[in-house]
């Protein structure tokens, strides 16, 4: 009975550490704020419970007691914004995998929060990287719309936030007229009676439950959207398609729109900039790998900036597992001509502002302390973080690979095969 | 070598004197060799004639495990001839000064599938999956590739300058695989690696049980429909394979009649006769201690284990029997058999001893491959384990080009073989690093600051694109 009580004391000891919020003092070789303060060099970060409260240089006061990290980088906690992490656990099991409802009878309506794993591995293989909030992005199913996407920490906490019905996702282009029967001016078509649906919900719904292409649930769940009160995020690559989201935009002016892919953005760019639309882009993307994709080019990102395009990079290409790669892909698009702190801006403030994320993204007095440290230049393939804090806690950087990983470094058997090791 | 390639090397071979020299006793010549060609679509590559190029003050990683500073590289008639600190120009030398700059061997990626899955990946370009049967070891993937795929000059401009281009993953046995110069041709014949073996590739795990057991909307599809019958699928036709090899050898002994041609043993029988190496997909620990056992049961090797996603849990198994691991940095998750997958993967296999690979299995993975190497450096450094960058080198060009049979004229620096370099901007295991200057066989292939020197393909001609950076 004692010995129980004691090793549920000491269980709970453990399992709570993490929880309490802390003070720290965190110190930066480089401190890269994302604000009007810069990049402060021998910078501090002073975090008090869920909030960053002092941003300055080597002599800024610090509170004692606090806990201290020293870096050589210190970012604000990066955002993957444009990811599928949570809702899959391996991508070729079904059974594992929430991402899209290709039998479903709704669509937009399907809210991807439901699906949400917090315990999925791909969270801590994510956060271990340096990110600390998923932009989460339901796939297409069966039809334009593939529901409602949400935004949620890394923590993995089984009792995660979430901002839930953050943006509606909808796919044109290729993809868009292969789902709306075959051709773009069908899913043009489509989409335009979507958001009349939409927006006449719920008059039109009293005495029938059918719109012209939306049934009431999915009508519901669009109607936000279609009032300019929820952000569409739409899927589109070839400048012509680019062109028709900004025809769309233009004939309603309230829509507001983030465009995910964009592989051909740097040809419409004055235009993306003139109207203010930001886009998600895969900084990798330099092939014709689809006739939507001819003018794709590793320049895109450097050209959109120049243009003055707001954009953020993500993996799009492979969003569930490897959304931590967007340091590697920002990266590159530095080698590409993207200056620095565009590219960082691209991973943090600027995913940010497209999604609402208040105060997030930046280092800033007032925050919310999503701080990341780092044993070198966080866009380098060679670093990795050394302290990652998501809303005042200091994370785990283990992750269920680094486990396997510490289960093998030895290979001795002599004595008991590798299952009696648990690192 | 028992089987030789190329007429030329044939008529090399003394004994075969008959059969090239027009003798008039050709027809009584009891041979394999003889009775059929081994090599009817020969290389036609030859080397672009280039000046000497003398590279000065570099980091020179010369690809066999040593970094020169300040070190000096003299490409001449194709070949390398001097690599040290201090090397006169020959005359009409070009000089580039690499100051700041690093030196490489080309890199040689041995699992693209470019030319078969070429961009755009439209539906009438899928050739790299003859998916009509478990068993295809007759198609040959030189018979898919499409020599105007963009990816080429992608995967140029990321110092690829060697790659094998390999049969996809859906069958027991996939075909062979071809060797290729990532030089632009016309044809696939003027792309081939001259003389460079023939490899085959086979696969382990869920891609052929889901293809043919449940294929084609059907239940059951038919065979394989777990890695039972995989593995009875292999054993079948290897015995089949040893069959044929031994009506051949038979007819060498003895004369008489020619057995009749099958193009699917060809292929295996390569394999047994030592002469085709054999490239195995292969994601699972146990999965590939059950090939090493299966291989020697039949008596032949695997030559390299692919995307080997837990190589890092028999490591010292694979060191021991002698077979390559050909690896990505980190790709995981995306199905069972890749949810194991570790970042260390790749050094934890170098740790002990045995052969590590970092190869793309991917359009995009192929265009910095370098990357890829830095990423697993690092991840494996955090690990504790310290390869020095000059070692961990060897698993982009010398590794590579061992697992192709390629490795004694290409892979490293060493004087004689052939001036496949790298200029780098910077130290290549940084994210920023681009390739400058890519030559192959002493000819400067691409320069990143000269657009006439940088390739276009067929496809992308007048179109809005046209190449990377229009």
């Amino acid at each position: 009975m004692i010995r129980t009580l004691f090793t549920s004391v000491a269980a709970l000891g453990l399992a709570a550490a993490p929880a309490f919020a802390d003070t720290f003092v965190i110190r930066g070789e480089t401190v890269w704020t994302g604000t009007a303060q810069g990049t402060i060099e021998n910078g501090v970060v002073v975090i008090e419970d869920d909030r960053i409260v002092t941003v300055g240089g080597a002599d800024t006061e610090v509170p004692g007691g606090a806990t201290e990290i020293s870096a050589k980088w210190v970012t604000p906690g990066l955002i993957a914004s444009f990811a599928r992490t949570g809702l899959v656990e391996v991508g070729a099991e079904d059974s594992t995998n929430d991402t899209a409802a290709a039998m479903s009878p709704f669509s937009a309506a399907l809210n991807a929060a439901d699906g949400f794993n917090p315990d999925a591995t791909a969270i801590d293989v994510t956060r271990i990287e340096g990110f600390t909030r998923l932009v989460v992005v339901p796939n297409t199913g069966n039809a334009l719309f593939a529901g409602q996407g949400f935004v949620a920490d890394t923590s993995g906490d089984l009792d995660t936030e979430l901002d839930e019905k953050a943006f509606t996702f909808i796919k044109l282009g290729e993809a868009g007229a292969s789902l709306a029967g075959g051709s773009r001016q069908s899913a043009m078509a489509l989409l335009r009676a979507a958001l009349d649906d939409a927006r006449s919900y719920p008059a039109r719904y009293i005495t029938q439950n059918d719109g012209a292409v939306l049934n009431r649930i999915d009508a519901q769940a669009l109607s936000s959207a279609a009032r300019g009160q929820q952000l569409i995020l739409i899927e589109a690559s070839r400048a012509s398609d680019l062109n028709a989201v900004m025809d769309l935009a233009e004939e309603e002016p309230s829509l507001k729109i983030v465009i995910v892919g964009a592989d051909e953005a740097w040809r419409v760019a004055p235009r993306l900039a003139e109207m203010n639309i930001p886009v998600i882009i895969n900084a990798f993307s330099n092939l014709p790998g689809s006739f939507e994709k001819l003018a794709a080019t590793s320049e895109n990102a450097a050209r959109l900036a120049a243009a003055g395009v707001t954009f953020a990079i993500a993996n799009v290409g492979d969003s569930s597992h490897q959304a931590r790669l967007a340091t590697q892909l920002a990266g590159n698009a530095v080698a590409n001509g993207l200056s620095f702190d565009d590219a960082l801006a691209a991973l943090t403030s600027a995913p940010a502002d497209m999604f609402g994320l208040t105060g997030y993204g930046r280092l800033a007095p007032g925050a919310p302390a999503d701080v990341v440290g780092w044993d070198g230049d966080p866009l380098e393939v060679v670093s990795a973080p050394i302290a990652v804090i998501i809303a005042g806690e200091q994370q785990s950087l283990e992750s269920r690979q680094t486990r396997l990983r510490d289960r093998y470094l030895s290979l001795e058997e002599s004595e008991r095969p590798r299952a009696y090791t648990r690192p | 070598m028992r089987i030789l390639y190329g007429l030329a090397a044939v008529c090399a071979a003394a004994l075969l004197l008959s059969a090239c020299g027009g003798g008039d006793d050709a027809d009584k010549a009891a041979s394999s060799e003889d009775a059929f060609d081994r090599n009817p679509y020969p290389s036609t590559y030859a080397p672009y004639p280039n000046a000497p190029v003398l590279i000065t003050n570099a980091t020179i990683l010369d690809g066999e495990g040593n970094l020169i500073e300040d070190g000096s590289l003299l490409l001449q008639d194709g070949k390398i001839v001097a690599l040290g600190a201090d090397i006169e120009a020959p005359e009409g030398a070009e000089t580039i000064d690499a100051t700041g700059r690093w030196v490489t061997p080309g890199i040689i990626d041995n699992h693209s599938h470019l030319g078969v899955y070429p961009s755009p990946g439209v539906t009438a370009h899928g050739d790299g999956n003859e998916i009509s049967a478990p068993v295809t070891a007759e198609v040959w993937s030189e018979h898919g590739v499409w020599p105007q795929d963009p990816g080429f000059t992608r995967a140029i401009a990321g110092g690829i300058t060697s790659l094998q281009v390999l049969p996809g993953s859906a069958n027991l046995f996939g075909g062979r695989g071809v060797i290729l110069k990532n030089v632009p041709s016309r044809t696939v014949q003027g792309m081939k690696f001259p003389d460079a073996p023939y490899t085959l590739k086979m696969a382990c795990g869920e891609n052929p049980k889901r293809v043919y057991g449940y294929g084609g909307g059907r239940f059951p599809g038919g065979a394989p429909y777990s890695r039972m019958g995989n593995v009875a699928g292999y054993r079948q036709a290897w015995i089949k394979a040893a069959e044929y090899k031994r009506k051949w050898e038979k007819f060498e002994d003895e004369g008489g009649e020619a057995p009749a041609r099958d193009l699917e043993l060809d292929t295996l029988a390569g394999v047994l006769n030592g002469d085709i190496l054999v490239h195995m997909h292969c994601y699972r620990a146990d999965e590939m201690a059950q090939i090493m056992d299966m291989s020697k049961e039949f008596g032949y090797k695997v030559t390299a284990f692919h995307h080997a996603v837990e190589s890092y849990k028999i490591a010292d198994k694979l060191a021991e029997y002698g077979a390559c691991s050909s690896m990505w940095a980190d790709w995981w998750g995306f199905k069972m058999e890749a949810y194991d997958g570790v970042r260390e993967n790749i050094p934890m296999v170098h740790k002990a001893g045995a052969c590590a690979i970092v190869h793309s299995d991917s359009d995009v993975g192929i265009q910095r491959l370098n990357q890829e190497a830095a990423k697993a450096w690092a991840d494996g450094l955090k690990a504790g384990i310290d390869i020095p960058k000059e070692v961990a080198w060897t698993w982009l060009s010398l590794n590579p080009a061992k697992s192709l049979g390629i490795d004694d004229r290409t892979g490293s620096l060493k004087p004689g073989k052939m001036a496949d370099v790298v200029v780098w901007s910077d130290d290549p295991f940084s994210v920023y690093a681009k390739a400058d200057q890519v030559f192959i066989d002493g000819a400067l292939m691409f320069d990143r600051d000269h657009p006439e020197t940088n390739p276009v393909m067929d496809f992308e001609i007048g179109q809005p694109g046209e190449g990377d950076r229009k």
